[in-house]
């Protein structure tokens, strides 16, 4: 993305109707938190929705640059291509990034294969949010999530407060009327934002192609090592994966609709190489998109549950 | 979801929100899970998942409960209740879809106005076998007075009333004539029954006597162009974006209107006109902008604007005053107290704002008008209301952008409540400040000395007055002019019209902050001495003066200790029962969170607690 001022001429709009209308709420969400807040962060886990997030803050503060750090909670079990992403991202945008990892967790030796899906990602993503939104004293974060993606998200206001020690009260939500957003917080308390609240899996990669939004190679088709788990499909990314006796990868095309930890991550079969295909692909999907994210499906309330702990 | 369509070319489809309202266990959630399952839209493993948790959590026996697609908390899904509003998208060939299903119990009001709030068209329903409920006339006066014009009654369980035509009537002729004060411009009634799918997405032949459209088509198609284009420019400034020396641009969203490069534009607040310059979104300048769009704007001329000032057109100004009547929804169990400071959030302003009088109370099952002194959980009522300066807005109900504003606590910062602005106050927009010649520094200067506000609050017997007594005298002693004003010497003039209600307590020291305020005016040091037992009434007179100029002084004495003491017989009193109210005992006294002063008067004598005062007024350069 070219962030510099120095266009000329006039250059009219041609998204459709709705997506400027989500474009807009979205900036004017990120406007209302600088506006507010001393010391805001945006977290980066580096899918599709984070990129689209990135996107819209660049437009949202322009000519200025981005008045605020990245934050990535890395649990060192992400894809190497989303990595390399990353810091390709960054360096091509030019934007500030921390990166955060639980080094206590990381000592103990927590990992998602060593220790289960729940208890790594309450450690190595839940309290590492926590502890980096407390090093840098963040007063509020914006997360990408969506209210499409999952019931407890459905309920969850845009300015999303936490009272001291990250806690979310689901059943004590601030009323929430028109656009008028209390940002008010006492020393110690925060609030989480949601920009894309009201977009959905359809609107998020029918923007990423008008707008020609890069995203992590992974979301597209292509031959991948990968071996058969629990009825989906999970890439062998590195030599950490330990495998059954008897158990080979195999090459198939496969592509993913979200990325998280690559040991809890299914792929999906699909011959998908271009956004356009992916929203035909999506269109007519069977399956909801965090089907394939493992750490959901422990029990039906299980994402609330993190939530309410602190994970995004 | 519909596979013909080709990604690229929806772009003509529109938006529409709603949201479904009405009585607990009207089958609101059911009837949006019903919409979501026969409009093909729920995914196999959000299936599978429902049945399993229809198995565990439903309320059908073995068949699909609906509710849980939408009732994603897990408190609600236990109590088989909606707490709080979700949303749920859909799109069909015709149109996309943001549905707010909110709750329907009472006590959770506050969120089902949050979910109306931004919606276009509200689905009331109602249960065939039981009529039009309060909640149903609840949520119908909260439609309204939030400005949805379009309403949907679905008379929902008309299976179990065997289908007949005589009982959907009956509920329709009694909701229109309840509902024909509203305002609504169109009243669609649909017989429906969310469990079996009647009249949803198809006709069903059960009622063979409604010829009206069913549920969805009628979604696809109504009309709710709310002519946001055609409405007068409005642009609350947002953010002033100021990267470098060379470039300072007004950032925010256009509420209403269009706007061109080289309108003139009016800054509401102040009068002062410019014009514009740039429309600057990221792709570029853009030569126009409409409602709804969120840019940058750049003004010819350098005027002083920033975040909460009001963009207009010089031809189509909002009002500007610092009084205006307003429909107010309290979301809060701590009541509404006329007289008492809150904070409001007005397009992009916040303002100190209070309510000076409450008009009348509205019942929400006859739509009568009573008298209240407060108001509490749910009420929803008609206010004058005064804020700190000078705002600019628009009536509600031709704005519903610059026409509202939210009411949020100042110690807690909950929100409260929910306001919706009728019109200003003429006595607000035609009474100016009056400038006078000599000033509060020249009437302080004469008296070579810094005026102030020195607060003392404690309970009952604490000790203030006599503290403030020996400080003043010791303060007159060196020269300086004082004032001492004590509770009960107020109470037998200016305030011998209050009680002790908390109601009369904020109106007491309200009155009594305007009149130290005056007194500072005048160049004096004022010491007050009050129980003041709120810390938004003390907040409140701290935000009368300016900054250093309010010293709060907490006169610590634990409450054994003054019953203890008890010079004039009050906690005996209180202890008998007979009298009511009183700080401390059956009335709560809040404690300052950090006073300038702290005084902590037990093992000391009052000579030494009035010392540690001068002391310290010394110290911040008041006296001494």
């Amino acid at each position: 993305m070219d962030t510099s001022a120095s266009r000329t001429g006039v250059h009219q709009r041609k998204l459709p109707k709705q997506l400027r209308r989500l474009e807009a709420e979205s900036i004017e969400i990120m406007r209302e938190v600088i506006a507010e807040f001393k010391r805001p962060v945006m977290l980066y886990s580096i899918g599709k929705d984070s990129s689209v997030m990135l996107h819209l803050a660049i437009k949202a503060f322009h000519p200025a640059p981005l008045p605020f750090p990245l934050l990535h909670v890395d649990t060192t079990w992400k894809f190497r291509e989303m990595i390399m992403f990353r810091d390709e991202t960054v360096r091509r945008l030019g934007v500030d990034l921390l990166v955060h990892t639980n080094q206590e967790g990381l000592a103990r030796g927590v990992g998602p294969i060593v220790s289960g899906s729940s208890v790594h990602t309450q450690v190595m993503k839940t309290e590492a949010l926590k502890q980096a939104l407390d090093l840098h004293g963040f007063d509020a974060a914006f997360g990408g999530a969506r209210r499409d993606e999952e019931v407890s998200r459905a309920k969850e206001r845009i300015f999303s407060f936490r009272s001291q020690g990250h806690v979310w009260d689901p059943r004590n939500q601030r009323p929430e009327l028109w656009s008028l957003f209390n940002a008010r917080i006492r020393p110690g308390e925060s609030i989480r934002v949601f920009p894309l609240s009201n977009w959905t899996e359809l609107d998020i990669w029918h923007y990423i192609m008008l707008e020609d939004i890069s995203v992590v190679p992974l979301y597209f088709a292509k031959p991948r090592p990968v071996i058969r788990r629990d009825g989906t499909w999970i890439m062998v990314d590195d030599d950490r994966l330990p495998l059954a006796p008897g158990e080979r990868p195999e090459m198939r095309f496969v592509r993913f609709r979200t990325l998280g930890c690559y040991p809890l991550t299914g792929a999906i079969d699909s011959g998908a190489t271009t956004p356009e295909a992916i929203l035909t692909e999506t269109r007519s999907a069977r399956a909801s998109e965090r089907q394939g994210r493992l750490i959901d499906g422990d029990e039906t309330a299980s994402m609330e549950k993190k939530k309410r702990e602190g994970y995004f | 979801m519909d596979d013909t369509d080709h990604p690229v070319v929806e772009s003509g489809k529109d938006l529409l929100r709603f949201l479904t309202c009405g009585s607990v266990d009207d089958g609101k959630s059911s009837l949006i899970g019903r919409l979501l399952h026969d409009s093909r839209l729920i995914f196999e493993d959000q299936l599978s998942a429902l049945a399993r948790d229809s198995v565990r959590h439903g309320t059908l026996g073995d068949q699909i409960d609906f509710a849980l697609l939408v009732d994603g908390l897990e408190a609600e899904r236990e109590q088989g209740i909606t707490i709080d509003v979700a949303y749920r998208f859909f799109t069909t060939a015709k149109r996309s879809f943001i549905v707010a299903d909110t709750p329907g119990h009472e006590q959770y009001t506050r969120n089902m106005a949050t979910g109306a709030s931004n919606a276009d068209l509200a689905i009331v329903l109602i249960d065939a076998r039981k009529g039009v409920l309060v909640q149903t006339r609840r949520h119908s006066l909260i439609c309204s007075l939030l400005g949805l014009r379009h309403v949907v009654v679905a008379v929902n369980k008309i299976d179990l009333v065997s289908y007949q035509a005589d009982t959907f009537d009956r509920i329709v002729v009694e909701y229109n004539a309840f509902a024909s004060r509203l305002g609504f411009s169109s009243i669609m009634p649909i017989p429906i029954s969310a469990r079996y799918g009647d009249n949803i997405t198809s006709r069903s032949e059960a009622t063979p006597w409604y010829r009206g459209p069913v549920l969805l088509d009628y979604l696809e198609t109504v009309d709710v162009e709310t002519e946001a284009l055609a409405k007068p420019f409005r642009f609350p400034v947002q953010w002033v974006n100021r990267p470098n020396a060379d470039f300072r641009g007004y950032a925010g969203t256009l509420v209403s209107g269009t706007i061109n490069t080289g309108d003139p534009v009016v800054v509401a607040g102040s009068g002062r006109t410019t014009s514009v310059k740039q429309l600057l979104a990221y792709e570029g300048p853009q030569t126009s902008a409409e409602a709804g769009d969120a840019v940058t704007i750049t003004l010819e001329d350098d005027v002083d604007i920033g975040r909460g000032d009001l963009l207009a057109g010089p031809a189509d100004r909002p009002e500007v005053s610092d009084q205006f009547a307003a429909h107010i929804i309290w979301m809060s169990d701590q009541k509404l107290m006329p007289g008492r400071s809150y904070l409001a959030r007005i397009g992009t302003r916040t303002t100190p704002i209070t309510v000076t009088g409450i008009k009348y109370r509205i019942d929400v099952n006859t739509g009568n008008h009573l008298a209240a002194n407060t108001l509490g959980l749910n009420d929803i009522a008609f206010c004058n209301l005064a804020t700190g300066a000078p705002v600019a807005f628009d009536p509600y109900d031709q704005n519903r952008k610059t026409g509202s504003f939210i009411m949020i606590d100042r110690l807690s910062n909950h929100t409260l409540g929910a306001g919706m602005i009728a019109f200003g106050l003429r006595r607000g927009t035609n009474i100016h400040w009056q400038a006078t010649l000599i000033g509060k520094s020249e009437r302080a200067t004469q008296k070579r000395q810094r005026p102030a506000i020195i607060w003392l609050t404690g309970l009952s017997a604490s000790g203030k007055s006599t503290i403030a007594n020996m400080v003043e005298r010791a303060l007159h002693a060196g020269g300086y002019h004082t004032m001492l004003l004590d509770g009960d010497n107020l109470r037998h003039g200016l305030n011998r019209d209050l009680g002790f209600t908390e109601a009369d307590r904020v109106e007491n020291i309200r009155r009594v902050g305007e009149v130290a305020k005056l007194m500072t005016d005048a160049g004096l040091i004022v010491l007050c001495s009050f129980i003041s037992p709120y810390r938004a009434e003390r907040e409140m007179v701290r935000g009368l003066v300016a900054d250093g100029e309010f010293i709060e002084v907490f006169v610590d004495t634990p409450i054994e200790e003054c019953a203890r003491r008890d010079p004039k017989g009050l906690y005996a009193k209180a202890k008998a029962g007979t009298i009511k109210n009183f700080t401390g005992f059956d009335a709560p006294y809040e404690i300052p969170q950090s006073p300038e002063i702290h005084l902590r008067t037990i093992g000391q004598q009052p000579e030494q607690l009035a010392e540690q005062l001068l002391r310290t007024l010394a110290e911040l350069g008041i006296a001494g």
